[in-house]
């Protein structure tokens, strides 16, 4: 009952809530907490996987540091769903060493249970089940105390904005709730780590906005998270390290920033009729840090501002007799990073 | 601190509690089956075994009570059979992976899930009985309300050890499928014999050697004695066939009923530290 009168009064004080929410997070984790020497708190060394012949994960190796949002990003079947089920001991480990919140895998695995949250792929949820439930049930689970589990019900329910679908069951909670729910789930029992798998694949652009924040918003609360996605949007707005993973292997680690510009400033895309000539055609210009082909023709990675270069390279290119088909310049994005480092695009990988 | 099963079989119960058909269908059924199957096959047999004397000394039972035995029995079977199928939902589209991941140890899912069962299949046992009242079934001759306690007691005992065995092996046989219908195809396959080569619906005096061996085996037979015991008494005379239980024999009966549960809990307990879901 009592409870009902606060909820009232937090609804009209949204902001103050967050920001006392985040004083708390904060205070829980420190109290209690088992203390991590180290900056890390993932550490792989040499993690692989494969199921019977197939090889998933080759011997990958990356480290999370405390407080930072780290995504993995590749296209489906990349192994990113792999090193998640491994690290979050669905999977068990067959090869590697893996810490995680300062527990090793092998060893400790109840430990490392303990100090994780996960948001899985695809949806976790009974349909059944109302949301206050789903929460119930996951917090005594993790065996959190009653009057604690259930202020933190409140709590978690009120910070993704579902205290209005309390006794709702979850099939009836539409996309974006139903992942909210699951964060909310997630976030509970108040992990180091929080891991999130393609937390917004299948979601309509507005919700996806949302999301980002609520996961920004853990995030500044002190939440490590780590997030695969196969988004390079989702990848760019909202980590701080990035693991370009393909094939089972890191192709390349560094800030969104630090990836881009390892590419130079611009790009320029040219489809012609003949890309091999092409390319050998505009070999002399001194600009061209790096020429690769894709299926849609040649991305041409220039190390200075690109509008110059263009006029230059189409001249070359005609000058070979090579008709152009068409001419782009193009600030870097993700894609290109990814392009650049796995010769292949993203979007081509569906499925 | 080992109390998470708890959590596993309040969920359960919601769940049973919520789903209207699946409740109302499962506390029907063998109420029909009495109603309709029993009556009937009573109404025949007593025809037939009429003219066979009574042993002195013994007291003669009609066909309903002796076969509403084993339609607690049957019902117990058939509920834990089915008790596993659950956590097949769960695997593939529930809370598998959020249970698997927590730190609750996975004993505690199949754990959880068989309580409920056993849970569901006394409340059918009561709702048998009760309603076997109506219908004209004679449990109990002449007890006194003390030992009527006992009796229920000790049919609920069998019940949840029986129960617990089968739920285990059915969880166990779930965590290791992929799809519902492969658990559905072994329960249909094992169903037919458990049932038909135990005494739940005829006495297995007559039965060929190699029936009366292989029936000494089943679980269910076990089951129906102990059930047979405290509702029949130790002396009694149904179907033609003279029943005479001793102490020992129940105890036995409930040891391998015991033995049949541990070793299921043992099968089950290696499927679940195995398990892998992705």
């Amino acid at each position: 009952m009592s409870n009902f009168a606060i909820i009232r009064i937090r609804r009209g004080e949204k902001k103050i809530w967050t920001f006392y929410m985040k004083v708390l997070l904060r205070a829980g984790r420190r109290t209690g907490r088992h203390l991590m020497r180290e900056d890390n708190i993932i550490e792989v060394r040499d993690l692989e996987h494969s199921f019977g012949e197939i090889q998933a994960v080759r011997s990958v190796s990356f480290s999370v540091r405390k407080g930072e949002i780290f995504s993995f990003l590749g296209p489906n079947g990349a192994g990113k769903s792999t090193t998640i089920n491994v690290l979050t001991t669905l999977l068990p480990i067959q090869k590697g060493t893996v810490r995680v919140a300062g527990y090793d895998l092998a060893r400790e695995p109840e430990r490392v249970r303990e100090s994780i949250g996960i948001v899985f792929q695809d949806e976790v949820l009974d349909r059944d089940l109302t949301v206050w439930e789903t929460m119930e049930f996951h917090g005594r689970l993790y065996s959190i105390p009653r009057d604690e589990r259930r202020q933190r019900i409140d709590d978690m329910l009120a910070v993704v904005e579902l205290e209005a679908k309390r006794d709702v069951r979850t099939k009836h909670l539409s996309g974006g709730m139903k992942r909210r729910l699951e964060i909310a789930r997630g976030l509970m029992t108040r992990p180091e780590v929080l891991f999130l798998d393609e937390p917004t694949q299948g979601l309509d652009p507005q919700t996806r906005l949302r999301m980002w924040d609520y996961i920004r918003q853990v995030n500044a609360a002190g939440t490590t998270i780590f997030l695969t996605t196969h988004y390079m949007d989702e990848a760019d707005m909202l980590s701080d390290r990035i693991s370009i993973i393909d094939h089972g292997r890191i192709v390349v680690t560094g800030t969104p920033e630090e990836l881009k510009d390892a590419l130079g400033e611009d790009v320029i895309y040219l489809e012609t009729v003949d890309d091999a000539r092409a390319e050998e055609a505009i070999q002399g210009i001194d600009e061209i840090r790096s020429i690769t082909e894709s299926p849609r023709g040649l991305s041409i990675t220039i190390s200075t501002d690109g509008s110059h270069c263009l006029p230059r390279i189409v001249e070359l290119v005609r000058g070979a007799g090579i008709d152009i088909v068409s001419a782009n310049l193009k600030k870097p994005t993700m894609d290109d990073v990814f392009v650049h480092y796995t010769g292949r695009e993203l979007r081509d990988m569906g499925g | 601190m080992a109390w998470e099963f708890l959590t596993v079989y309040w969920r359960e119960m919601i769940r049973f509690v919520r789903f209207r058909t699946q409740l109302f269908s499962s506390l029907l059924q063998p109420a029909l089956w009495m109603a309709f199957f029993g009556v009937a096959m009573s109404a025949n047999f007593n025809r037939f075994t009429a003219t066979i004397p009574v042993p002195p000394g013994t007291i003669p039972v009609d066909y309903l009570t002796f076969m509403a035995a084993g339609m607690i029995a049957m019902t117990s079977l058939f509920t834990s059979l089915f008790g596993g199928m659950s956590l097949l939902f769960d695997k593939n589209w529930g809370l598998m992976r959020e249970m698997l991941a927590s730190p609750m140890p996975r004993t505690h899912i199949m754990l959880g899930v068989s309580l409920s069962g056993i849970t569901k299949s006394f409340i059918q046992v009561v709702i048998i009985m009760a309603f076997g009242l109506i219908l004209g079934v004679e449990f109990f001759p002449g007890y006194s309300p003390a030992r009527i306690a006992v009796s229920i007691l000790g049919i609920l005992t069998f019940v949840g050890v029986f129960s617990l065995g089968f739920l285990l092996f059915s969880s166990n046989i779930s965590m290791r499928l992929e799809s519902p219908e492969g658990l559905q195809g072994i329960i249909t396959l094992l169903t037919m014999p458990l049932f038909f080569v135990s005494n739940a619906l005829y006495p297995i005096q007559a039965f060929p050697p190699f029936l009366q061996t292989l029936s000494a085996y089943n679980p269910l037979t076990h089951l129906v004695n102990g059930i047979r015991y405290f509702a029949l008494g130790s002396e009694f005379f149904a179907v033609g066939a003279e029943y005479s239980y001793t102490p020992a024999d129940i105890l036995l009966s409930f040891s391998y009923l015991l033995v049949f549960a541990a070793v299921m809990y043992i099968l089950a307990r290696q499927a679940f530290q195995r398990a892998v879901v992705t």
